[in-house]
C-alpha cells in the first residue's frame, strides 16, 4: 500500500519546493488514491507516536512515586504527583556538580572548536603554503580512526602529560575535530574571494582578513559547528571515563551512567533516574529546537553553502 | 589578482615564488592548533597503544619506562588463540557484536530510507512535525536513552505492558541471556556444542543476539533512524524529477520506478549510510557501560567494552590495547567487504582509496545536513 502512494515522491521538481497545500496545487483524488493517502497518514502518525511516546513516558514517570511507576508504566498521568525525584537530585546528590561540569566542558569545547576549526579550515581553503595538501590528507586519515580504539591510548597520553583528572584533560583533547575543519574548509571554498582581495589590497593581514571579513560571512557554517560541538561534547561519555576519576569532575553523562547502574540508590529508583535523564536532555533539546529549521531543512540553502 | 589567490593548477608553481610569504607563515600558524591537538591526542596515542599492545606494561608508571618489555604477539595470542578466559571472552564479545551489526545495519538503513521517502512527499501536511518527531531521538544522549530503555524494557515496563495486551507475557529483557535464534532450546546437537571457534561453541555462535542484546538492537534502530533519514532526505531532494517523470510516462509502476530509478540514484548515500552504520555499530560502548556492563552471562559484552574493562578494571593493558587494534582491523575489513559488495566494477578498482573516499563522503553529507549521525557513530569518532 505504501507503493501505491509513491507517485508523489520525486514528482516535485526542485524549483517548486514550497509546501503544496495551496488549493490550486491539490490533486483530485480517486477513491483508491484517497485510501492510500489516509493509510500513509495513519502509518506516519503511528510511527511518530512510537518515536515520541517514550520521551513522554520519561517525563511522566519522573513525577511518579516508585510503586506507581512499576504499576502503571504506560500511563502519562501520575496517580500522585511528586517532585521527590527532582528534590533528591538537586538538593541531595552530586547532580548539580555534574551539571556544572558538563556545562563548563561544553562551553569551552564549543568555543574552541568554532575558533580552531574555522581558523584551520580557512587556511586550508584559502592560504597557499607548502605542505597544505599533506595537512589535509592527514586530517582525512585521522577521521578514519574509530573513537573506541582511542580509549586506552588517550588515557595513556593524558596520564603522561599529567593532566589526568583535571579540566584541561577533559577539555583540551576535544578542542579540535577533523570533521569540523572539513566542514569549514568546504564552506570557505564556496564563497567568492573578491571581498578578501579588496581587504588584502588595503593592506590587511591574513588574521585580520579572517577575523573581520571572512568569519562574519561564515555564520551558517559556524552554526553547524556550534550544533555539532555542543551536542558532541554534552553527550560525550567515553572520553570523560578515561580522563577523570574524581567525583568533583564527574559530568552528567558519567554521573547518570553510574546512577543507572545503581549507585546512590536502593531499589530500582526509576523516577529518579528518568528525571536525571530528562534534565540532561533539556539543553540539547533547546539547541535542537532553536536550530531545528537549519538541521531539518536539509535541502534548502544548506547544500549551496 | 584572482589568479594569484586561486591559481589554476598550471599557474600555481610559477606564481608560488611571487606569493606573499606571509601566507605561508599564517597558513602554518592557522593550522597549528588543530594539528597540535590532533597529533597529541590522536596520532601519539595510537602509536603509544601500538607499543602497549606488544608490551608487558601493567598500568604502573609510564609504559615508556625501562622496566617495560617487548613481548611480541603474546597479548594478541591471549585474546585470539591461547584458549583461556581471555579468548572465550573476546569470542563472546565478537559474537554479540557481530549479530548486533548484522541486524542493526540493514534494519536502520531500511527504516531511515522509508522514513525519508515518507516525509519527502510534496503533498504531505505536517512534514516539519514528522521530521522533528523522527529526528529527535538522534539528538539525545546515549546515556539518557539507555536509562529510559532500562525502564521501558524492565519486567514491569511499558513494553511488557503492551505485550500483555495481546495476552502474552514479555520476557525480563535485560536479564535474559537466551539467544533469540535458539527459540527457547537450551541445549543443541552435540556436533554444534562440541566444536568451538574463539572459545565459543558453534551452537552459541548461531544462537543470535540474546534477548538483552535485542533490546539494545531496537534502541540502536530507534536512535539512528532519524539521523540517516536526514542523509537520505538530502539526497532525495537533490534528485532531479525528470528521470522519474520520464519513467512514469513510459508506464513504469511505482515499485519499478523506486527500484529502477530512485534507488540507483541513491547509491552514494546508501553507501555512506551503510559505511557509517558499520563503523558505528562495531563501537557499541556507551549503552553497555550505562546499562548492562556485559551481563546477563556476558551476552551484551562487546569488543569495545571488553577492551575498556580489560585495561581499566583488570589491569591487562596489553590485552586491552590488542583488542582495540583487532577491532580497528575488523572495522576496516567490514567496510572493505561492504564496499566491494556494493560498488560497481569501476569503483572497486580504486578501492584502496576507500578510507579517503568514505570519510570524505561521510563528512560532506554530515556537513550538508548540519547534523551528525547518531548511534555511537563516527560523529562521536570525530569528537576525539
Amino acid at each position: 500500500m505504501t507503493t501505491t502512494a509513491l507517485p508523489a515522491v520525486g514528482l516535485g521538481n526542485p524549483e517548486s519546493a514550497t509546501p503544496a497545500n495551496s488549493p490550486a496545487r491539490r490533486q483530485r483524488w480517486t477513491p483508491g488514491a484517497l485510501t492510500a493517502q489516509v493509510l500513509i497518514y495513519v502509518l506516519l502518525i503511528a510511527v511518530a507516536v512510537l518515536y515520541i511516546f517514550p520521551f513522554l513516558i520519561d517525563v511522566a514517570t519522573s513525577f511518579k512515586t516508585e510503586p506507581d511507576a512499576a504499576a502503571n508504566p504506560l500511563s502519562l498521568v501520575p496517580q500522585t504527583w511528586t517532585t521527590a525525584a527532582y528534590q533528591r537530585l538537586f538538593f541531595n546528590s552530586d547532580f548539580p556538580i555534574w551539571f556544572r561540569n558538563s556545562a563548563i566542558v561544553t562551553l569551552f569545547v564549543t568555543a574552541g572548536r568554532v575558533f580552531f576549526d574555522s581558523l584551520a579550515g580557512y587556511a586550508l581553503a584559502r592560504l597557499h603554503f607548502r605542505g597544505r595538501n599533506v595537512v589535509f590528507a592527514a586530517l582525512i586519515a585521522v577521521m578514519a580512526v574509530p573513537n573506541v580504539v582511542l580509549l586506552i591510548p588517550k588515557f595513556l597520553v593524558i596520564n603522561q602529560l599529567s593532566i589526568y583528572d583535571t579540566y584541561a584533560g577533559m577539555i583540551v583533547p576535544l578542542l579540535a575535530d577533523a570533521a569540523g575543519v572539513f566542514i569549514m574548509k568546504n564552506f570557505f571554498e564556496s564563497i567568492p574571494v573578491s571581498i578578501e582581495e579588496q581587504a588584502r589590497i588595503d593592506g590587511a593581514g591574513s588574521f585580520r582578513i579572517f577575523w573581520s571579513v571572512v568569519l562574519p560571512m561564515a555564520r551558517p557554517a559556524l552554526v553547524t559547528i556550534v550544533i555539532l560541538s555542543f551536542q558532541g561534547s554534552w553527550n560525550e561519555l567515553a572520553h570523560f571515563i578515561v580522563s577523570t576519576q574524581s567525583p568533583d569532575l564527574t559530568t552528567l553523562t558519567k554521573g547518570v551512567a553510574q546512577l543507572a547502574s545503581g549507585q546512590l540508590s536502593q531499589g530500582t529508583q526509576y523516577p529518579l533516574k528518568l528525571a536525571a535523564g530528562a534534565i540532561m536532555t533539556i539543553p540539547v533539546a533547546i539547541v535542537f529546537f532553536i536550530f531545528q529549521r537549519r538541521i531539518l531543512n536539509a535541502s534548502q540553502g544548506a547544500v549551496k553553502e | 589578482m584572482t589568479a594569484a589567490l586561486a591559481p589554476p593548477p598550471g599557474l600555481r608553481r610559477r606564481r608560488r615564488s611571487g606569493l606573499n610569504r606571509g601566507q605561508a607563515v599564517s597558513g602554518w600558524l592557522f593550522t597549528a592548533p588543530v594539528l597540535l591537538i590532533l597529533g597529541l591526542f590522536l596520532l601519539i596515542p595510537v602509536l603509544m597503544a601500538a607499543w602497549v599492545s606488544v608490551s608487558d606494561w601493567t598500568g604502573r608508571g609510564s609504559p615508556l619506562s625501562p622496566g617495560v618489555h617487548f613481548i611480541g604477539a603474546q597479548n594478541y595470542g591471549q585474546v585470539l588463540w591461547a584458549g583461556g578466559l581471555s579468548e572465550s571472552d573476546f569470542g563472546t564479545a565478537l559474537k554479540n557484536n557481530f549479530w548486533y551489526v548484522i541486524l542493526v545495519v540493514p534494519i536502520q538503513t531500511v527504516v531511515a530510507l522509508a522514513l525519508a521517502l515518507a516525509v519527502n512527499r510534496r503533498m504531505l501536511r505536517g512534514r516539519g512535525f514528522f521530521r522533528t518527531a523522527y529526528y529527535f531521538p538522534s539528538v539525545t544522549s546515549s546515556v539518557a536513552i539507555t536509562v529510559l530503555w532500562l525502564f521501558l524494557f524492565s519486567t514491569t515496563g511499558a513494553v511488557n505492558a503492551v505485550i500483555s495486551w495481546f495476552g502474552a507475557k514479555g520476557p525480563n529483557w535485560f536479564n535474559t541471556p537466551a539467544g533469540i535464534f535458539h527459540f527457547g532450546a537450551t541445549t543443541g546437537p552435540s556436533w554444534l556444542t562440541s566444536r568451538t571457534a574463539l572459545g565459543v561453541t558453534w551452537w552459541d555462535w548461531i544462537g543470535g543476539p540474546s534477548v538483552a542484546m535485542t533490546a539494545f538492537i531496537i534502541l540502536a534502530v530507534f536512535t539512528t533512524g532519524g539521523t540517516f533519514m536526514l542523509l537520505f532526505l538530502a539526497a532525495l531532494q537533490n534528485l532531479s524529477g525528470d528521470v522519474e517523470e520520464a519513467a512514469m510516462m513510459d508506464g513504469a509502476s511505482s515499485a519499478q520506478r523506486f527500484f529502477r530509478v530512485t534507488l540507483p540514484q541513491l547509491r552514494p548515500t546508501l553507501f555512506t549510510v551503510i559505511t557509517l552504520g558499520l563503523i558505528g555499530c562495531w563501537q557499541v560502548f556507551d549503552q553497555i557501560y550505562t546499562g548492562t556492563h556485559g551481563d546477563p552471562s556476558k551476552t551484551t559484552l562487546t569488543p569495545a567494552y571488553l577492551s575498556y574493562t580489560a585495561a581499566f578494571n583488570n589491569q591487562q593493558w596489553g590485552q586491552g590495547a590488542a583488542i582495540a587494534f583487532i577491532l580497528f582491523v575488523i572495522i576496516i575489513v567490514f567496510t572493505l567487504i561492504q564496499r566491494w559488495v556494493l560498488s560497481e566494477k569501476a569503483v572497486s578498482r580504486h578501492r584502496m582509496a576507500w578510507i579517503t573516499r568514505a570519510s570524505a563522503d561521510a563528512i560532506a553529507d554530515v556537513g550538508i545536513v548540519g547534523a551528525p549521525p547518531k548511534g555511537s557513530g563516527p560523529r562521536e569518532g570525530s569528537d576525539s
